[in-house]
C-alpha cells in the first residue's frame, strides 16, 4: 500500500482539473461531490499508506518513490519524487484530514455563491500543491508546491474579485510572501552550486560534512531559508499580509491561513533542521523573532473589531509559539503545537464562519452578542476552540502543546529566562483575547438577529474538530501528568529530541506548569472581568469609538502597514511617476527609432506591381553580386 | 559543349522577359513576360541536366510546366476580375490599397 503514495497529491489535482475543465457543466451537487470527494479519497489513501508505514515503522524510517523524471540535463537531475517519513506523514494527515472537513463545511457555506465550481477548483489545487510541498523529496519540487500554495492563496483571497479591496488584499499577500520566496530561491541556488544536488536528505548530509558549525555559508543559507519561512508563516517583519488575507471566504481562512499554508514555514525549518543546527545564531534569532511576533500579534488581537481579524492575529501569535519552539531546539514540541493548533484554529474559523453565516455576513463583534441561545452548536464548539487556544489545563489539547513549548523554553540550553517570561505573558494574553471574543459574541443582549443554526454539513466538521481539539493533546503528556510520550517517540525518528539543561527535574517542571496554568486562567478571568456584560467593568464594553492613539496603533498591528507604506510603497510610486526616468528614456528612443524607420519604409509601399518586381530584381542582383565576391 | 549556348540563350530570354515585365503597363503583356522568364529558367534546368547527364533537369522542367499552367489559370481569373472592376488593364491603376 505504500506504493500508493503518489496518489495522495494526484487525487486533488485530478479534482482540480475536472472542476476547472468542465465545472461549468456540472450541477452544484456534483461539484460538491467532486470537490470533497477528491480530498476525501486522498485522506483515505493517506490512512492506507499510514497503516502500512506503521506496520514497518521503527525498522524502516522512511519511504521514497520516484514517479518520473522532471528535469534531466547533464549535471542536474530532478525527479517528481516523494519522501515519506514521520514528519511528512504527520503533515499529510493534517492536510488531508482537516482539509476534507473544511471542504465538507464549504459545500454548505458556499452553497449560494456564483463561483461554486471555481471555489472548489482552487481549493483542490491548493490541497494538491500543499501535499506536493510536504511530500517533496527534493527542494525544487518543494519550491513548486511552495509557489503553488502561494498562487492558490492569492486566488482565494481575491475570490470575490468584484470588490477592488479584496483584489488589493490578494495582491498584498502575493507580493509580501514573494519577498520570502525570492530569498528561498537564492538559498536553493547557493545549495545547488555548493553540492550539485537538491535532494533534501543529500544536501543536509553533505552540508553537515562540509560546513563547520557557525560557518559563514551555513549562516547565509539558513538566513535565506528563514526569510522564506517568515514570509509564508506571517512572522515579523513580513507579517502584514495575514490580517488583510481575511478578505477571502471563511473556509479559505480556516484551511489556508490557519491550519496548513501558514505553517509551511514551520515545516520548512523542521525539515531543514540539520542546516539550522549548523547556524546556532540564526536559530537563536528564530526564537527571538517568534517571541516578538507572538507578543505583537497578541496585543493587536486584543483590540480588533472584526471577528476574523482577531483570529488572524491569534494565528500569527500561535505560529510565533511554534517558531519559538523551533528556535530553542524543541522540534517535536513545535510540531505538536502545529497539530493541536490546526485542530483548534480550523475549529475557531469554521465556528466564526457559522456565526457570520447566520448574521448575514456581519463581522464586527460589537454588533454581535447573545448568540449563546440562538446558536448552541456554534457556541459550544467555539468555546472548546477558545479554551484550547488559551490552554485551559488538563482537558484541552492546547494546554499540553503550549505547556510543552514553555517547558522546553524554560529548560533548553539554547534559551534565556526573559524569553520564557515573554512567552508566559503571551499565554496570558491568549486567554484574554480568546475569551474577549466569547463574551462579546455569545453573551449579553442580542444586537443582530441571527437566522438560526446552520445545517448538518457545517455542524459535523465543527463537532469532529471540537472532539479533536479536546483529545489530540492526550498523545503527549508531561512527566508530571501521566507521562505519555507517543508523539515524541513517533517523531524521534525524523527530528532530534529536545536537549535539557542539567538539574531539570519533575518538581521544577511542576512549578513551571503551575505558572503556565495560572497565566492562562488569569487571562480568562481578566477577560470575564473586563468584557462579560454585568461584571465589574463589563458595562463599558459597548464603547467602540475609542480613538486613543495607542488603540489605533494596536488596531493597525503596531503601524507596520504605515511604516512599509512610507518606506517602500510611496518612494516606489514616486520613482515610477517621474517621467524623466533614465530607463524610460532608453525605451522612448527605441520607440522613436522604430517609428521613423516605419515612416521611411512605408514610402516604398506604393501598391505598384512593377515597382515591386523591379525591387525584387535589383535585390536579387545585389545578393548574387555579394555571393560572387 | 552544347550547354553553354543554351545557357546564354536562357539568360537572354530571362533578360528580355524582365525588361518586358518592368516596361509594359498592360497586365496581359506582363503575364506574357513572366511566362518567358519561367521558360528561360526551365531551359537553364534542361541545359544543366544535359551537362551532367542527369534526369533531374527534365523533372524540374515538368514541375515548372505544371507551375506555369497553374499560375496562368489563377492569374487570368484575377485579370478578368480586375478588368471587370476597373475597366482597364493598366497595372499602375491597381494601387488603391498602397500595398
Amino acid at each position: 500500500m505504500l506504493s500508493l503514495l503518489w496518489l495522495i497529491p494526484v487525487l486533488p489535482l485530478a479534482g482540480f482539473l475536472l472542476l476547472a475543465l468542465c465545472g461549468g457543466r456540472l450541477s452544484r451537487q456534483h461539484i460538491a461531490w467532486v470537490g470533497c470527494g477528491s480530498v476525501g479519497a486522498a485522506a483515505v489513501t493517506t490512512a492506507l499508506v499510514a497503516i502500512d508505514f506503521f506496520s514497518l515503522f521503527p525498522a524502516r524510517e522512511f519511504y521514497q518513490q520516484t514517479s518520473w523524471n522532471w528535469i534531466d540535463t547533464s549535471g542536474m537531475t530532478v525527479g517528481i519524487s516523494w519522501y515519506l517519513d514521520a514528519l511528512s506523514l504527520l503533515m499529510v494527515a493534517v492536510i488531508t484530514g482537516i482539509g476534507f472537513l473544511i471542504h465538507l463545511y464549504s459545500a454548505e457555506y458556499m452553497a449560494h455563491d456564483d463561483g461554486y465550481a471555481r471555489f472548489f477548483a482552487y481549493m483542490n489545487l491548493f490541497v494538491a500543491a500543499m501535499l506536493t510541498l510536504v511530500l517533496a523529496d527534493n527542494l525544487l519540487l518543494l519550491y513548486l508546491g511552495w509557489e503553488g500554495v502561494g498562487l492558490c492563496s492569492y486566488l482565494l483571497i481575491g475570490f470575490w474579485y468584484r470588490e477592488p479591496e479584496y483584489g488589493t488584499a490578494a495582491q498584498k499577500a502575493f507580493i509580501v510572501t514573494r519577498i520570502g520566496d525570492t530569498a528561498l530561491a537564492i538559498g536553493l541556488f547557493i545549495l545547488f552550486t555548493q553540492f550539485k544536488t537538491l535532494s533534501i536528505q543529500q544536501v543536509q548530509s553533505l552540508a553537515t560534512g562540509a560546513w563547520p558549525v557557525g560557518s559563514n555559508l551555513a549562516m547565509i543559507v539558513a538566513v535565506l531559508f528563514l526569510i522564506g519561512a517568515v514570509g509564508k508563516s506571517a512572522q515579523l517583519p513580513l507579517q502584514v499580509w495575514l490580517p488583510d488575507a481575511m478578505a477571502g471566504p471563511t473556509p479559505v481562512s480556516a484551511l489556508i491561513h490557519a491550519a496548513t499554508m501558514v505553517t509551511a514555514g514551520v515545516y520548512l525549518i523542521a525539515r531543514m533542521h540539520h542546516l539550522f543546527e549548523l547556524a546556532p545564531m540564526v536559530q537563536e534569532g528564530i526564537a527571538v523573532l517568534g517571541l516578538v511576533t507572538l507578543l505583537l500579534a497578541a496585543t493587536s488581537a486584543l483590540v480588533q473589531q472584526d471577528i476574523k481579524r482577531v483570529l488572524a492575529y491569534s494565528t500569527m501569535s500561535q505560529i510565533g509559539y511554534m517558531f519559538l519552539a523551533l528556535g530553542v531546539g524543541a522540534w517535536p514540541a513545535a510540531l505538536f503545537h502545529f497539530l493541536t493548533h490546526s485542530c483548534f484554529k480550523a475549529l475557531l474559523f469554521l465556528a466564526a464562519g457559522s456565526v457570520i453565516h447566520s448574521l448575514h455576513h456581519e463581522q464586527n463583534i460589537f454588533k454581535m452578542g447573545g448568540l449563546r441561545r440562538h446558536l448552541p452548536w456554534t457556541f459550544w464548539t467555539f468555546l472548546i476552540g477558545a479554551a484550547a487556544m488559551s490552554g485551559v489545563p488538563l482537558i484541552t489539547s492546547g494546554f499540553y502543546s503550549k505547556d510543552w513549548i514553555l517547558w522546553s523554553v524554560w529548560s533548553s540550553p539554547l534559551s534565556h529566562r526573559w524569553i520564557w517570561f515573554g512567552a508566559l505573558l503571551g499565554a496570558m494574553l491568549t486567554g484574554l483575547y480568546s475569551f474577549r471574543l466569547i463574551f462579546r459574541v455569545f453573551f449579553g443582549e442580542v444586537r443582530t438577529q441571527p437566522t438560526g443554526e446552520s445545517g448538518l454539513a457545517m455542524r459535523l466538521p465543527l463537532v469532529v474538530l471540537a472532539f479533536l481539539a479536546l483529545t489530540v493533546g492526550f498523545l503527549e503528556m508531561p512527566h508530571t501528568l501521566g507521562n505519555v510520550t507517543l508523539f515524541s517517540h513517533y517523531l524521534s525518528h525524523a527530528l532530534p529530541t529536545t536537549a535539557l539543561l542539567p538539574g531539570m527535574d519533575e518538581s521544577s517542571e511542576a512549578r513551571e506548569q503551575l505558572a503556565v496554568t495560572v497565566a492562562a486562567l488569569l487571562g480568562i478571568g481578566l477577560a470575564a472581568l473586563l468584557f462579560l456584560p454585568g461584571s465589574l467593568f463589563g458595562a463599558r464594553g459597548t464603547d467602540q469609538s475609542t480613538t486613543h492613539p495607542s488603540m489605533t496603533l494596536l488596531q493597525g498591528g503596531w503601524g507596520f502597514d504605515r511604516l512599509y507604506d512610507r518606506l517602500f510603497v510611496q518612494p516606489w510610486f514616486a520613482i515610477t511617476r517621474n517621467s524623466s526616468d533614465m530607463v524610460d528614456r532608453g525605451y522612448e528612443w527605441l520607440a522613436v527609432c522604430a517609428e521613423s524607420c516605419h515612416g521611411w519604409l512605408s514610402h516604398t509601399q506604393t501598391g505598384q506591381v512593377r515597382w515591386y518586381a523591379a525591387s525584387i530584381a535589383v535585390g536579387t542582383l545585389m545578393l548574387l553580386g555579394l555571393f560572387a565576391m | 559543349m552544347l550547354s553553354t549556348p543554351a545557357l546564354v540563350l536562357a539568360i537572354i530570354l530571362f533578360g528580355l522577359g524582365l525588361i518586358g515585365l518592368l516596361s509594359r503597363r498592360n497586365i496581359l503583356y506582363m503575364l506574357l513576360s513572366l511566362e518567358i522568364m519561367l521558360n528561360a529558367a526551365a531551359l537553364a534546368f534542361i541545359a544543366g541536366g544535359a551537362r551532367w547527364g542527369q534526369v533531374d533537369g527534365e523533372i524540374m522542367f515538368l514541375f515548372i510546366l505544371t507551375l506555369a499552367a497553374a499560375e496562368v489559370s489563377v492569374a487570368l481569373g484575377i485579370v478578368l476580375q480586375l478588368s471587370h472592376r476597373f475597366r482597364t488593364l493598366d497595372a499602375d491603376a491597381f494601387c488603391e490599397m498602397r500595398g
